[in-house]
């Protein structure tokens, strides 16, 4: 940022829509939009793709976490509305989003010859069901074409003493299941048949086949289907053991759900086994994928270009390295007009989407009511939550023999006070988002403030790895290679607290952060909702002949 | 593939396979063509490739590349390169004929021919196999494929155990890895391999398997079958045994000419025969062939082995059968004397009696008993004819407390056969049925569970043989369970509930003794009647313990749920049976009753004989084909003074060798003058019908 970069002149200067951030949801509402006939110019300030949804090396991922955690100063023209012929002038201002980043290297060699060879994912752990919806919408966007996907092997639920325990998620794993009785396989078996006879029972409802009379019994019942899913799984007489596992690795509840004050999701019956009938349709649906989920080589970030790709296909302007410092107002109505780039150059459009680390700076110095009025809803689009992230880089697997997996920590199963889930996900090398023979690790948890989700990581870690610091690093690698009983040793690691920050439009519309959500559903849904509030008349990508690729998804 | 529904035709489909059918037709004649010249050059073997890519079950393709095949390697002079892609050729062309048909009998047939060649390598089969049967785990080709390239290669059984563990963790519901599991464990097991030396460690881990299979998916038939497979080996003693006899083992026979019974005397040891021979009846635990006078050695006063005849009792034209009869002469004796003649048999003193499934009586048993004979007192029976037999409840009477004690305490102990050589059951049989058992308490909330529970108990009672029935009462509620629970197969659990039912009842002294009556008819003058066994509104619908009932000359069926007789064929003493108000569908049902020559009253009135115009029984236990009627049926028979017997042609089958007095066919559909006529008929010694004394000429 020390030299000025010449930025180039964009031409034409007015559009249908300006989408500033190629995050996961502005990259999906650009290609929607210009799928729709609109015309669209999509910026960045960064030189990449993906905003908070980009997958960076690390030198790169370590700039942008400092580029997003302070507040930069205002700028020179400081936070008043300036005028300028017809137009007020509000100055943008990037708001901090990362907290307490905290990166701690214990192999600079690692840094030295690999640094570039990472894709390492700003808002991970993140994945997708083979069943989701996300999947059908890179299919029908045609966005598919650009990603390929690896299968995660295998779930696992994590306890304090580092063991893992696969999720019995199938009739072959639970059949194969060592630590559970012969009872609770039988439960389990049950409970997982009773919600596929409910599910088809209710799908066939809807398909309007109402003489399923025999059917209903088998059924849950509408009393059971609203309360608390953790009361009718005990109805269901199953063991806490394997209500845990139902709960926080297969429903990926995240509160404590037997901790009624604390739990600020308590999940119902009918959400949860919606959930659970997403994860068992996953499981098999794609040849290649013999779990539930999948996961794009390269990372995450492959995600939002694939979409930008699609978008450009359709005559989207892709303008990167561009930041916008104003917003231009009308004088008189204080009603949206454009957009001053960091250039100087305006750009006029009927909307405009913002990535959410932009804000206009607090209206109360504002001179004019109008704008008071108008902005106000831009401040209170956040959430006290947060959710806290982590990244670790190491040279051997966590469990021998596979690659690419999930492992859940359920509340508490770490330390007493623990009341969300902690999730992580391992990937290799061979997913490219790491050097051959080295392995990622994404963790994340639920916090009300930094300090406890830094302690849920910290919990999580010391479960899994053998503490880096005092250890002479080269050398204990060795060793333990040769005992692969031995927890690998960490070689990098990322700690940060993320900001929550819900969606939000008018004539000036934001988008969600990443949530602290393992799948992409509410993304692609808050995304989704945004384009239809923008566009009342169009269909959030039309079908087109053209989606007949997106079968290569299931080859791959 | 298994799980994929058939898709109904569409007009374009049609017109499309018209037009491959015509294609087809003309490669067909060429290659035909060529096979008659004997062409067997490379553009001709093309066209029979492209014939058999196309279809696949084209034999006489196959047959004719077999010719082409061997023309070609003599031809080759065995020069190692051409006989190599001779060989590559062939297995190509075969492969692209499965991957047009995996099922094809010829594809695979061929392929086994090539390969038994001996002349390529075999290891790419294994690979190829492990593609079929990853896109078809339960392929039956490709799996008895499987075997006979392990066969060829001499891949270890328990390289292929492993295999069959590996698709059963894949999915618990592969049949067929269940099913080769047991070949496999069955071969590994007799061939005594390391490992598998002992049946219950082998048995033990098995059900440790196939237990974790069924708890996590209870409504899953593969691992039940495995598991039935796992409680027959466990239980199923191989070699057949004799079980019982009559006389019975240490009885004391009182035989008579003809006389009157002495109703004082004990009814279960004193018998009469007008024949002057006495039945000699062996019943062994499953059907058995070879009981001759080479392998029953009968030693009764001076050596009377010579000469006897041994018959098999069976429905069917087979030559085994549990129950085996002999008649032996009276003893040539002093009539007056009422000496004892001891009689001793011993049975498989020599080899000779196999079972059905091939395995050898393998310990002899034997048994002694003595026979008296009693003088005949003359009285005046010639002209009185015949009573009528009525069997209505008035008629019949408990025997006395003090007859009981005083008789009944050793009889009911000979009734079974005390076999020292009896195999007293192993403590690890016991262990893994009791294991078993605790396990499936468990399950016992599901209708399989349930079953299997049941089955467990009943084996495990059996295995405790005491006679005592510890667990009948937990069975007999289980099916009772079964029958409201699973309707579809309520005759199933029902057949199996009336066995357990007759087992309870023939369990105990007390309760045979409490269904032991004497017959007295008011009306008539007190003829002495054998002791009646009334196995009466029991629900019955199938009978059992045959072994317990061979004594029986007097039995009340009556006013029970028979559907079918099958396995009364054994109880050769029987004089009067009584089925009345039954579930009997056709005479056909009846034929067991053919080989009871002693039969004299049989009533079969309010069944549903004619009923139904087709008898399904007969297609129910066997082969249609086995079925003996038909064989007798002569021509001429068809009308006999005027009545026509084409529609009682089953009736006659079954009646014609009785000699019976009394008959009682009222209630039944079939059952009319006509039929009363050709009843008159055929039973020239007949004096009842349905309780009306027939005007003889």
């Amino acid at each position: 940022m020390s030299e000025p970069p010449s930025y180039p002149s964009i031409d034409p200067t007015t559009f249908d829509l300006v989408v500033v951030g190629t995050g996961l949801p502005e990259s999906m509402i650009a290609a929607a939009a210009s799928a729709s006939g609109k015309s669209v110019l999509h910026l960045d300030q960064n030189k990449f793709y993906g905003s908070h949804f980009s997958s960076l090396p690390i030198l790169e991922l370590t700039s942008f976490f400092n580029s997003n955690s302070t507040p930069l100063p205002p700028s020179s023209s400081s936070t008043s509305a300036t005028s300028s012929d017809d137009y007020s002038v509000v100055n943008l201002a990037i708001r901090p989003l990362y907290l307490d980043v905290e990166i701690s290297s214990f192999s600079t060699q690692l840094l030295d010859e690999h640094s570039n060879k990472f894709n390492l994912d700003v808002s991970g752990p993140r994945l997708l069901f083979c069943a989701d919806s996300s999947i059908d919408l890179l299919i029908k966007s045609g966005a598919s074409q650009y990603v390929e996907f690896k299968s995660i092997d295998a779930s696992f639920v994590g306890d304090e003493s580092g063991k893992l325990w696969s999720v019995p998620d199938t009739r072959a794993a639970i059949f194969k299941d060592k630590s559970l009785s012969l009872m609770e396989k039988n439960r389990l078996m049950r409970f997982f048949k009773l919600v596929q006879v409910h599910m088809a029972a209710a799908s066939d409802r809807d398909e309007g086949n109402e003489n399923q009379e025999e059917g209903k019994e088998s059924e849950i019942s509408e009393e059971d289907l609203e309360s608390p899913f953790v009361e009718f799984l005990t109805k269901m007489k199953l063991p806490s053991k394997i209500k845990s596992i139902i709960l926080y690795a297969i429903a990926m509840a995240d509160y404590d759900q037997d901790n009624k004050e604390q739990c600020k999701d308590l999940l119902k019956t009918k959400d949860g086994i919606a959930r659970l009938a997403l994860y068992q349709s996953s499981i098999g649906r794609l040849t290649n994928a013999p779990g539930a989920f999948i996961y794009p080589i390269y990372g995450q970030g492959e995600l939002p270009q694939a979409f930008c790709r699609r978008a450009a296909v359709k005559g989207c302007i892709y303008v990167l390295r561009m930041p916008v410092t104003s917003l231009l107002l009308e004088k008189s109505s204080g009603v949206y007009k454009g957009i001053r780039l960091a250039s100087g150059q305006d750009i006029f459009s009927q909307k405009l989407v913002l990535d959410p680390s932009l804000t206009v700076p607090s209206p109360s110095a504002s001179p004019l009511d109008s704008f008071h009025e108008s902005f106000q809803f831009l401040c209170m689009r956040d959430v006290k939550q947060k959710v806290a992230r982590g990244i670790c880089i190491m040279r051997s697997s966590l469990k021998p023999d596979i690659s690419n997996f999930l492992v859940v920590y359920p509340p508490q199963s770490l330390y007493p006070e623990q009341i969300t889930s902690i999730r992580a996900l391992q990937i290799s090398g061979n997913s490219a988002v790491c050097p051959r023979g080295m392995f990622v690790l994404y963790l994340s948890a639920l916090s009300d403030d930094a300090h406890q989700g830094k302690k849920s990581l910290n919990a999580a870690m010391n479960a899994l790895f053998t503490c880096p610091d005092s250890v002479n690093l080269e050398s204990s690698c060795a060793d333990q290679n040769e005992n692969a009983e031995l927890k690998p040793t960490l070689l990098w690691s990322a700690l940060y607290i993320q900001e929550l920050a819900t969606g939000q439009f008018d004539s000036i519309s934001f988008t969600p952060m990443p949530d602290g959500n393992l799948d992409y559903g509410d993304v692609l849904d808050s995304a989704m909702k945004l384009f239809q509030k923008m566009y009342p008349n169009e269909e959030f990508f039309p079908d087109t002949v053209e989606h007949d690729d997106g079968l290569s998804l299931e080859e791959t | 593939m298994h799980g994929r529904p058939r898709k109904a035709p569409v007009p374009e489909d049609e017109a499309a396979s018209a037009a491959k059918a015509e294609k087809l037709r003309a490669l067909q004649s060429q290659v035909l063509s060529n096979h008659r010249h004997k062409i067997y050059t490379e553009e001709a073997l093309e066209l029979s490739t492209r014939l058999v890519e196309i279809n696949p079950e084209c034999y006489t393709a196959w047959n004719y590349r077999k010719l082409a095949f061997e023309h070609n390697l003599t031809r080759s002079d065995s020069n190692p390169n051409s006989v190599k892609s001779i060989l590559e050729e062939e297995l190509r062309v075969v492969e692209i004929a499965l991957r047009q048909n995996f099922k094809s009998y010829s594809a695979w047939h061929h392929r086994k021919w090539v390969l038994s060649k001996r002349h390529s390598s075999i290891e790419k089969e294994l690979w190829l196999l492990e593609k079929f049967q990853s896109a078809d785990p339960r392929n039956f080709h490709a799996w008895s494929y499987r075997r006979f390239i392990a066969a060829l290669m001499d891949r270890s059984d328990v390289d292929e155990l492993e295999y069959t563990q590996n698709l059963i963790d894949k999915n618990i519901s592969n049949y067929s890895a269940w099913h080769n599991r047991s070949v496999l464990l069955s071969n590994l097991m007799k061939k005594n391999v390391e490992g598998f030396t002992e049946k219950d460690e082998v048995l033990t881990k098995e059900y440790e398997l196939v237990r974790e299979a069924l708890f996590t998916d209870e409504d899953d038939q593969s691992g039940w079958f495995y598991h039935l497979w796992l409680l027959d080996q466990t239980v199923k003693a191989k070699s057949p045994l004799l079980v019982s006899s009559w006389p019975a083992h240490g009885s004391d026979l009182i035989l008579f000419q003809d006389r009157c019974l002495d109703a004082s005397s004990s009814p279960f040891n004193i018998f009469q025969f007008d024949s002057g021979t006495f039945p000699l009846i062996l019943y062994f635990s499953q059907a058995v062939e070879g009981v001759n006078s080479s392998t029953v050695n009968v030693e009764y006063g001076s050596n009377l082995n010579q000469g006897l005849v041994w018959k098999p009792l069976s429905t069917y034209k087979s030559r085994a059968a549990q129950a085996w009869i002999t008649q032996l002469s009276f003893p040539n004796a002093d009539l007056h004397s009422l000496e004892a003649y001891p009689v001793e048999i011993t049975v498989g003193h020599c080899q000779g009696i196999i079972s059905s499934s091939g395995f050898h009586y393998s310990q002899s048993s034997h048994f002694v008993f003595t026979v008296r004979v009693q003088p005949v007192k003359k009285e005046l029976k010639e002209g009185s004819g015949v009573e009528k037999i009525s069997w209505t409840d008035e008629n019949f009477y408990l025997c006395e407390p003090h007859f009981v004690e005083s008789n009944l305490v050793a009889w009911f102990h000979q009734l079974c056969l005390k076999n020292e050589h009896e195999p007293v059951a192993n403590a690890w049989q016991v262990k893994i049925i009791e294991e078993e058992m605790k396990h499936f308490c468990m399950l016992s909330d599901c209708k399989i569970g349930k079953l299997t529970l049941a089955r467990l108990l009943t084996a495990y009672d059996a295995l405790m043989s005491s006679g005592k029935l510890v667990h009948s009462q937990e069975i007999l509620g289980l099916y009772i369970d079964l029958m409201k629970l699973d309707p579809p197969h309520y005759q199933y659990y029902k057949n199996e509930h009336s066995v357990v039912l007759l087992q309870q009842v023939m369990s105990s002294r007390e309760s045979l003794l409490s269904r032991c009556f004497h017959y007295r008819d008011l009306t008539s003058s007190s003829r002495g009647y054998p002791m009646c066994l009334r196995l009466n509104k029991l629900s019955l619908s199938r009978i059992g313990s045959f072994a317990k009932l061979l004594w029986v000359q007097m039995l009340d069926l009556s006013h029970n749920e028979l559907q079918s007789i099958e396995g009364l064929e054994a109880l050769q003493l029987l004089i009067h049976l009584s089925l009345s108000e039954n579930k009997l569908s056709s005479f056909t049902a009846l034929e067991p009753l053919r080989q009871l020559k002693s039969l004299k009253s049989l009533d079969i009135s309010y069944n549903e004989i004619g009923a139904r115009s087709i008898d399904t029984t007969r297609y129910l236990c066997s082969s249609p084909l086995s079925n003996s009627i038909g064989n007798e049926w002569e021509q001429d028979r068809i009308l006999v003074d005027g009545v026509s017997m084409t529609n009682y042609w089953e009736a006659f089958f079954v009646l014609k060798g009785l000699n019976l007095t009394q008959l009682d066919v009222v209630g039944n559909a079939i059952a009319d003058e006509n039929f009363t006529l050709f009843l008159v008929r055929v039973l020239p010694t007949l004096k009842w019908l349905d309780g009306v004394q027939l005007n003889l000429f």
